[in-house]
């Protein structure tokens, strides 16, 4: 019984994770390779459901209300990173205000609606939970593996060019970036702009496969985000060496969150638990490296220990 | 070259912290000057490259490299001029890329970076060239994440990364402080065998008073934000340490500076 729901779960789960996995890897560009904490996706996230929902209603084709929704994110990377960088506020701030901003407009773009439907049966839309069991091309699956698919090898290219290695170079060292004549405040923003463009870009496609936008779509976001970047890392960081790889382990743990999370709430876990839940997790995870840090450095304080923890053992 | 003409720098001021970093400061280097900069904690030696550098702006007075006022230029424009080595040997490379994508980088220093490849297999064949004269097996190594490289290492390569693209002039702050001796001693040697190679004006700032004597055409002595001694040509070959300390006695009208020196 357990198992024939979970199966029958499954297909939906594995949906939901690469399309969340678009925007875990918008996450891993500021939280890997700009080294910046960028909350401005809770509110990007959001926005880029709302520009495709309402474009789309208006009669606008999907393909072009999708990109609108990556220019809508983009901009709400630029804000945040204009906040950062031209106003010297905290990265983590401007990222709270971007975000809090946005629910106003968030809501101005709803027509201040809390929640606006795009139905699959009046729409064309290009994802849809319906058929997320059936096995024809109205399949969420396949397209959604396309757009993952052109979307790392979009990033593997990019951050392999001359603006993408100062990118990175920017995130790993800036003295060492601006004394190599990287315009950092530059890379720090289109950073930023990169990465909400693609989380404003999942939160279209979520929409549309959840047939509905809603206002509070995005709460949270970055914690799971954080989660399919580190769920990503420790199961492949040893053997995904490749710039792209690293890209795919990003969005396969977004795939495993959701299949985790499925086979929880089987096991009878109250929904209204699960941000506690995963908030926990990634405490967890993000603690590990802090405290195997610890443990060495206090191990290379005191040999002795060690030579007893090996006798002992 | 470099002219530094009357330049100031207090920091936080008009407050109780106030620090006169750079008090009135002039210096002007010739094409192919190798200046040592010797002087006390707290001389203004740093404060001085980072002035050049763009760290920060100066309150007052002028920064010319080469003709051309880079005064109000900021610190990322100014690159294309400088090739820069910081103490800190973990400030001059990105740790978590390669080492042949950290040279692409410096190779592009002062150049726009647009959407053509970050590197290209006639570099890379340059660079391995390049590390091959370091000796210090790094050719070997060209996809290794610089993270994984030694104190030493990392000097070397930051040495080359700020010479790969000729500078207009070398600033080397400390750059052997934080290595062990032996260390140190290689990449002085390398810093000497890459200035004259290339034939770069350079300013070289060192703890060290026998190297101070030992390395370049023309010595400075810093104390309190300016220079108190400019010593070149055959009246620097003929310097010892004691004389040094003499000089700087008199220059200053301390008497506690033998100790002051030779403890920083």
């Amino acid at each position: 019984m357990f198992f024939t729901s979970l199966f029958n779960a499954l297909p939906g789960a594995v949906t939901q994770g690469i399309i969340w996995g678009i925007m875990a890897i918008g996450v891993y560009i500021t939280f890997r390779i700009l080294d910046v904490a960028d909350l401005t996706v809770d509110g990007s996230l959001a926005t880029g459901g709302a520009v495709c929902v309402m474009l789309m209603r208006s009669g606008v084709n999907p393909w072009v209300a999708l990109l609108c929704s990556l220019g809508a994110g983009m901009l709400a990377g630029l804000v945040t990173g204009l906040f950062h960088t031209q106003c010297g506020i905290p990265a983590i701030l401007s990222g709270i205000l971007t975000q809090l901003a946005l629910y106003s407009i968030n809501l101005r773009i709803m027509d201040s609606k809390a929640n606006q439907p795009i139905g699959v049966d009046k729409y064309d839309l290009l994802v849809s939970q319906r058929y997320v069991r059936e096995l024809n091309l109205d399949n969420p699956l396949p397209l959604m593996l396309v757009i993952t698919v052109a979307v790392i090898f979009l990033l593997y290219w990019f951050f392999g060019t001359e603006l993408g290695c100062s990118l990175r170079a920017t995130g790993a060292n800036q003295h060492m970036a601006r004394a190599q004549g990287i315009n950092t405040k530059f890379n720090i923003v289109l950073g930023l702009m990169l990465s909400n463009g693609l989380v404003a870009v999942s939160g279209a496609l979520l929409a549309q496969y959840q047939g509905s936008v809603d206002i509070n779509m995005g709460r949270g976001a970055i914690v799971i985000g954080l989660a399919a970047v580190i769920i990503g890392e420790v199961l492949f960081g040893k053997i995904f060496r490749n710039f792209a790889l690293s890209l795919l382990a990003v969005s396969i743990g977004a795939i495993i969150y959701y299949i985790v999370l499925q086979i929880v709430l089987q096991l009878g876990l109250n929904t209204n638990d699960l941000k506690l839940l995963t908030a926990l997790i990634v405490a967890l995870f993000l603690a590990l490296p802090y405290w195997q840090g610890e443990v060495m450095r206090k191990l290379k304080r005191n040999p002795a220990t060690v030579k007893g923890g090996k006798e002992n053992a | 070259m470099l002219e530094l003409k009357n330049i100031s720098k207090t920091f936080n001021p008009n407050t109780i912290n106030a620090k006169t970093a750079l008090d009135n400061l002039s210096l002007t280097l010739n094409d192919g000057d190798f200046v040592t900069v010797i002087g006390g904690n707290g001389a203004g030696k740093s404060t001085m490259l980072n002035a050049i550098s763009g760290t920060f702006y100066v309150d007052s007075g002028s920064i010319l490299i080469d003709g051309q006022d880079v005064t109000k230029l900021p610190e990322y424009k100014r690159a294309s001029y400088l090739g820069r080595v910081f103490q800190d040997p973990m400030m001059g490379t990105a740790p978590n890329m390669q080492i042949d994508e950290n040279l692409a980088i410096a190779a592009r220093r002062g150049a726009s970076r647009g959407l053509k490849w970050g590197i290209s297999k006639a570099e890379k064949k340059q660079y391995r060239k390049l590390l091959e004269h370091l000796e210090l097996g790094l050719e070997d190594r060209m996809s290794s994440k610089v993270g994984l490289l030694s104190g030493g290492q990392r000097q070397a390569l930051t040495l080359l990364m700020a010479t790969l693209k000729k500078p207009k002039l070398l600033l080397l702050d400390e750059h052997t402080a934080a290595l062990d001796p032996g260390t140190a001693m290689k990449v002085l040697k390398i810093s000497d065998q890459i200035i004259q190679e290339n034939h770069l004006t350079t300013l070289m700032i060192t703890h060290n008073m026998k190297d101070a004597i030992a390395h370049g055409n023309r010595l400075i002595m810093m104390d309190e934000g300016h220079i108190v001694l400019d010593i070149s040509g055959e009246e620097k070959k003929a310097l010892t340490v004691s004389d040094l300390l003499a000089k700087f006695s008199a220059a200053s009208g301390k008497e506690e500076a033998s100790d002051k020196l030779l403890l920083s």
